[in-house]
């Protein structure tokens, strides 16, 4: 299974990739955020993968108990995951108001920072 | 002594405000500070002449063995002498010299700051603290040529000074490191003792290779010499304090601090005495073929910095004395013609010995000055630059040849001295067109001074004795006897060397004659003196630029998906190394596969196709929350249901912003060709393949975190909570956290400024 995963990461990278080498700015937006996704489950599988249990101490237990998912990849991917949010929310904006300003939908027309 | 080191840069520091307040009197006032260090420095005279050295040391950055570490012995005492005393005259001479200019208090500072950093590096035991000091003086002679920076002349002499110095500087520093590695210290005394260590190291040519390069570049050995007559664009109380008296001599103090540890070898030999006879004659020639009075004099330090290379290069005990005894008696009389070519200038409005003549009517004290000076120069009896030469000559007995070169660029040199210091004070009288006022005493009191203590270290020479014996017994590694006196008795080295004198004298007075035909051949040889080593650096400069454009518009070309191809393609190795045999990625096993977990991965994997595929703006968004969702469901699957619920809300909220920005973005075109897409589609695969394969190699290698424990165990009873994610992103991790939530609103403000902001033109 959890080379399906890996073989899955691998794919996402390469389309995320692929869609960030394009000129269309749209597909620049969209490569990004399947980056981002590949990005955080590489994090996610790189650690030891559980099933079905979720790093949450019972009640009336004082500490986890074996076998239990790793938390600290979580952690670190949920932070990922706001930020990316973030990320991905500014470079929309930000590349709807450089084609509001420029008219330029191709990012090859974008090479230069002083000229309309 | 560190105290003394640092008082410049304090001095350097106060400089400007008591200028402000003190006004006219500022130079007098500030001259207090060099002075003091003069005699602070002169309090030693008994102690090093008898032989001591004074240490002190604190270490500084005790790792790299860098230590705070300073030594007064015979050549630091003496160079801290001449860098103070002068310094004293020329702070005086320079508050008259520009008068009025409001660039001034700078000038004091800036000229404090180098006296400070100039006896920092002679007083430097310890080889780093001595590189440092070493390019303090680099960047302060940078900023004290380019002092009219107004004037495009000044700023590229400053330039270029500064290029060729810190190139110089760099060797240098390449020099010492390997220097220190081959001893294992930084320490100069220590290093002295290893010295038979060092000669034998295999790094050694290198090590001497780099210190020559650094020393020949600071002090100006041909063909590097270029940048000092050009750095005459400074004003000149700068041109006779650094670049005649004290910091073109740093590169001679170099070697001739490193020959105790370097010397002996052919290497050392061949470089020092082969380019410094060069850069003797040659620029003592090229010093009668100048009629600017300013360049005049640069050629003639130029040359006598090419005898104290060839004098240290030779290495005998004899030329170890006549080097230290020429670097005292040239600082003198250099300096002093220095300031008697600025009041000149000041006086007349020009520089030009041709248009100069009968200046001792309206100069009277600074022609008595010049006089003084001219005849030291040209080394007449009783003047210590006479001690200078006989010494140097009877150094050079035993070299006939270098004895020969010698004469004639002394011959020379006394050409030089007589037409500063005769023919434009005698003749006609000249109109003064400037300036009819009498010269103000700040202005001759540097000449007359310098002139007089050329006179009596001439007369009283033996006092100098056992200094100058401490200095040349250090850089010969043996005992060196020294006398000097004006009479040496009647052995035949003396008698010769007093011959060579006399026919020097004569040799000099006939190229005085000749002085036209010199001159004239000047002219006829300009095409040459056009094509110098200057302009070699000026087209080495341009092409330079050249070259850094040139690559800056290959690697820098703007296109962005270039750039990320650049850095996917440069990722392809890493994934030659996984794939081989023998990784930890081999065997890969695929083990139990869930249908539920199969099923997820093939709508994320349909979805991202889907996205890749549509001609619809909108179907691509609905294609990408599909993405979302699935990876969401496969975060659940693994036990990370903070996850899944995160990755649930952000992807309906990024759904949303998405249609609400998407029909104002331009739709989707196809912009590249057939080739391109498969380019990059095969680039991309591979890169997607490197992936996988790394996170089989993590897999292969994963055990639990070792942290991770820590948090499964101290979750409950340090932080009271049972899940552990939130416990790590709200109290271990708690600062992370924070730091996230500033991201999230600097990105949310820059939203907001974003929609907020309208394009020119744009109705609002």
């Amino acid at each position: 299974m959890d080379t399906l995963l890996a073989v899955l990461i691998g794919a996402l990278y390469a389309a995320g990739l692929y869609l960030m080498m394009r000129r269309s700015i749209v597909r620049l937006i969209f490569g990004l955020v399947i980056l981002g996704h590949a990005v955080n489950l590489l994090i996610f599988a790189a650690g030891r993968l559980t099933r079905a249990h979720p790093p949450i101490v019972p009640e009336g237990a004082a500490a986890l108990v074996p076998p239990y998912a790793d938390p600290l990849p979580q952690a670190l991917i949920l932070t990922a995951i706001v930020i990316g949010f973030g990320l991905q929310a500014f470079a929309l904006v930000l590349f709807r108001q450089a084609h509001r300003v420029s008219g330029a939908e191709d990012l090859d027309a974008m090479r230069t920072t002083d000229s309309h | 002594m560190l105290y003394a080191v640092l008082a410049g840069f304090a001095g350097a520091g106060i400089a400007p405000l008591a200028h402000r307040a003190l006004g006219r009197a500022s130079g007098w006032v500030l001259a207090a500070i060099p002075l003091a260090l003069t005699l602070y420095f002169a309090s030693f005279l008994p102690a090093v002449s008898a032989g001591e050295v004074i240490r002190w040391s604190r270490a500084w950055v005790p790792s790299l063995g860098v230590v705070l570490s300073f030594e007064l012995d015979g050549l630091g005492l003496i160079f801290a002498l001449l860098i103070s005393g002068i310094g004293t005259l020329i702070v005086v001479y320079a508050g008259g010299y520009l008068a009025g200019d409001p660039k001034l208090g700078r000038l004091y500072a800036l000229l404090l700051a180098f006296m400070a950093s100039m006896l920092g590096l002679v007083l430097s035991a310890n080889l780093i603290l001595l590189f440092v000091f070493w390019e303090l003086t680099s960047i302060t002679s940078y900023l004290l040529i380019g002092h009219k920076h107004e004037s495009e002349k000044a700023r590229k002499a400053a330039l270029q000074a500064l290029l060729v110095t810190v190139t110089g500087g760099l060797a240098l520093l390449a020099g010492l490191l390997l220097l220190g590695i081959a001893g294992d210290s930084f320490d100069l005394p220590l290093l002295v003792a290893r010295r038979d260590l060092i000669a034998a190291h295999p790094l050694y040519p290198a090590i001497v290779l780099l210190v020559a390069a650094g020393a020949f570049t600071k002090s100006a050995q041909m063909p590097l010499h270029f940048w000092l007559p050009g750095a005459m664009e400074a004003p000149t109380p700068v041109s006779a304090y650094l670049h005649s008296a004290t910091m073109v001599k740093a590169g001679v103090f170099l070697l001739a601090r490193l020959a105790p540890l370097l010397a002996g070898s052919v290497l050392w030999y061949g470089l020092l005495v082969g380019f410094g006879t060069l850069t003797m004659v040659v620029s003592a020639f090229l010093a009668t073929q100048q009629t600017d009075l300013k360049r005049v004099l640069a050629y003639t330090t130029v040359s006598a910095l090419g005898t104290l290379t060839m004098l240290i290069g030779l290495g005998t005990p004899a030329a170890l004395k006549a080097a230290v005894v020429l670097v005292g008696a040239h600082a003198l009389y250099k300096a002093a013609l220095f300031m008697v070519a600025g009041i000149v200038d000041h006086k007349t409005g020009t520089r030009d010995i041709l248009r100069l003549s009968g200046l001792r009517t309206a100069l009277p004290i600074t022609t008595v000055g010049a006089g003084l000076a001219a005849l030291s120069a040209g080394g007449l009896v009783p003047f210590s630059g006479f001690l200078a030469k006989e010494t140097t000559y009877a150094a050079l007995i035993e070299f006939p040849w270098l004895l020969a070169a010698s004469v004639l660029a002394n011959a020379f040199g006394m050409l030089v001295a007589l037409v500063v210091g005769w023919r434009i004070f005698t003749g006609e009288s000249q109109v003064i067109p400037d300036d009819p006022g009498p010269v103000p005493v700040a202005l001759w009191q540097g000449p007359l001074l310098l002139g007089i203590a050329g006179l009596l270290l001439g007369v009283f020479g033996w006092m100098g004795e056992g200094i100058v014996a401490h200095a040349a017994s250090d850089m010969a590694g043996q005992r060196v006897p020294v006398k000097l006196a004006l009479w040496q008795g009647f052995e035949f080295e003396a008698l010769l060397a007093l011959g060579l004198s006399v026919f020097t004298l004569l040799l000099g007075l006939a190229f005085y004659k000749a002085h036209g035909l010199l001159l004239r051949l000047a002219t006829s040889l300009d095409w040459l003196y056009q094509r110098g080593p200057y302009r070699l650096f000026d087209l080495g400069l341009a092409a330079f630029v050249s070259l850094a454009k040139w690559q800056t518009q290959i690697l820098q070309h703007g296109y962005l998906r270039y750039y990320i191809l650049t850095v996917v393609v440069t990722l392809l190795p890493i994934g030659v190394l996984l794939a081989a045999p023998g990784s930890p990625v081999w065997p890969v096993t695929f083990g139990p596969v869930g249908l539920f977990e199969t099923a997820l991965v093939a709508v994320v994997l349909a979805s991202t196709a889907f996205v890749m595929s549509t001609d619809s703006r909108m179907a691509a968004v609905a294609g990408l929350g599909g993405v979302g969702y699935g990876v969401a469901l496969l975060y659940l699957s693994y036990g990370a249901p903070d996850l899944a619920l995160t990755q649930f809300a952000i992807e309906t909220l990024s759904v949303v912003i998405f249609v609400l920005v998407l029909y104002r973005l331009p739709e989707f075109r196809v912009l590249t060709t057939r080739a391109q897409r498969l380019r990059d589609a095969v680039i991309a695969t591979s890169a997607g393949a490197v992936m996988t394969l790394l996170v089989l190699a993590a897999q292969s290698q994963s055990g639990a975190s070792r942290v991770s424990g820590f948090f499964a165990e101290q979750s409950v009873p340090a932080a009271m909570g049972r899940n552990v994610v939130n416990v790590i992103l709200v109290d271990f991790r708690s600062l992370d956290t924070l730091g996230e939530v500033v991201v999230l609103v600097v990105a949310a403000l820059g939203v907001f400024a974003l929609l907020k902001l309208r394009p020119e033109g744009e109705a609002h």
